[in-house]
């Protein structure tokens, strides 16, 4: 349900690029989503085949999930570490002063326009 | 047939509704009318505390309320009967959250030169309402004693975007292995700077507390 509302808002971003650049159909789009960006892939693909159906411009068109690895870095000693298997407390020191690095993209890469 | 072309983007699918969200601010802003976005889960009491505090607020401020469910209108005939204030029920159309487009849709619906202050009841979910800004002014959220004090580690974003959190139905406490302390230390970890106010909707506690903050908040919101 969650990712059918993130599908409307990609169809409408991409739409209003699409038409900038003058193209008439819009044949891929590549998406960055972080591992802990709470969106599920499968998920997100599952509502983009049924909602790209229902717009002219997008019928059939493919969506290629790119999935960015989430890192936490540690202010005190200063350290990135991997989050998901980590959490919020770092596992070099112990320390829970820490802030999420990257992984919580949910972001149009690119789109491939005819 | 016409060559494919690769067009870049590199933008963040919450960017649009990011600064739609911040533009409803700034209307609000300029109309004088405060948004509170509550979030809970399904069951945590949201209604209830709201007929508690809409019942202590509405004659220092005038109050309205927008009831956002997949489906029915029981809240929103609820909030109406027990209170008395404009109150009006938005349906999602089976989607788990607002976005701040139909937030300013609701609004239209509502006599805002005549409000100083719009709750909006998020639908009862704990994940994706928080994804998604509504424009609101600050986001406050309940969390009931029998969901259990380790919901903040569970679903870290949605306390991380709250300003205010509610415990809710501290009477029930002794049945349930809840430990206020290690809730409060729990919602922290996530988000220092939330405040967190204990309530029980049930017999009244707390909501006073709540009902204070509301209004020093509408205040500050005015003078700003």
């Amino acid at each position: 349900m969650h990712e059918l509302g993130i599908v409307f808002h990609i169809i409408k971003q991409v739409r209003q690029v699409a038409e900038q650049n003058g193209a008439t159909h819009v044949s891929k789009v590549v998406m960055n989503i972080g591992e802990v960006s709470t969106v599920v892939p499968y998920y997100l693909e599952d509502c983009w085949k049924w909602a790209v159906e229902k717009e002219d411009m997008m019928k059939g068109c493919e969506l290629e999930i790119l999935t960015i690895d989430a890192l936490t870095h540690c202010d005190s000693c200063n350290c990135s570490y991997p989050t998901v298997a980590n959490g919020k407390i770092c596992p070099r020191c112990g320390s829970d002063r820490t802030w999420l690095e990257r992984g919580n993209e949910v972001e149009i890469k690119e789109i491939e326009v005819i | 047939m016409d060559p494919v072309k690769v067009i870049e983007i590199k933008k963040s699918v919450f960017d649009d509704n990011n600064a739609d969200a911040q533009k409803l601010r700034n209307e609000l802003k300029h109309k004088g009318v405060y948004l509170l976005n509550l979030m809970s889960s399904p069951g945590s009491g949201k209604t209830t505390t709201l007929v508690r505090t809409i019942n202590l607020i509405k004659d220092a401020i005038r109050v309205a309320v927008m009831e956002a469910d997949i489906d029915s209108d029981v809240d929103a005939i609820r909030i109406k009967e027990a209170t008395g204030v404009e109150s009006i029920q938005l349906h999602t159309g089976g989607m788990c959250h607002l976005d701040a487009e139909m937030t300013r849709q609701g609004l239209g619906n509502l006599s805002l030169s005549e409000t100083d202050l719009v709750i909006l009841e998020n639908v009862g979910n704990l994940v994706c309402p928080a994804e998604f800004d509504t424009g609101s002014c600050c986001n406050v959220m309940i969390l009931s004693v029998p969901e259990g004090d380790d919901k903040p580690l569970k679903y870290p974003l949605m306390f991380s975007v709250c300003d205010l959190v509610l415990i809710n139905k501290t009477d029930v406490m002794p049945y349930f292995d809840f430990d206020l302390e290690k809730c409060k230390a729990n919602i922290h970890l996530r988000n220092p700077r939330a405040t967190v106010i204990p309530v029980c909707a049930k017999t009244g506690e707390g909501i006073d507390v709540f009902a204070q903050w509301i209004i020093d908040q509408v205040a500050a919101w005015k003078e700003r």
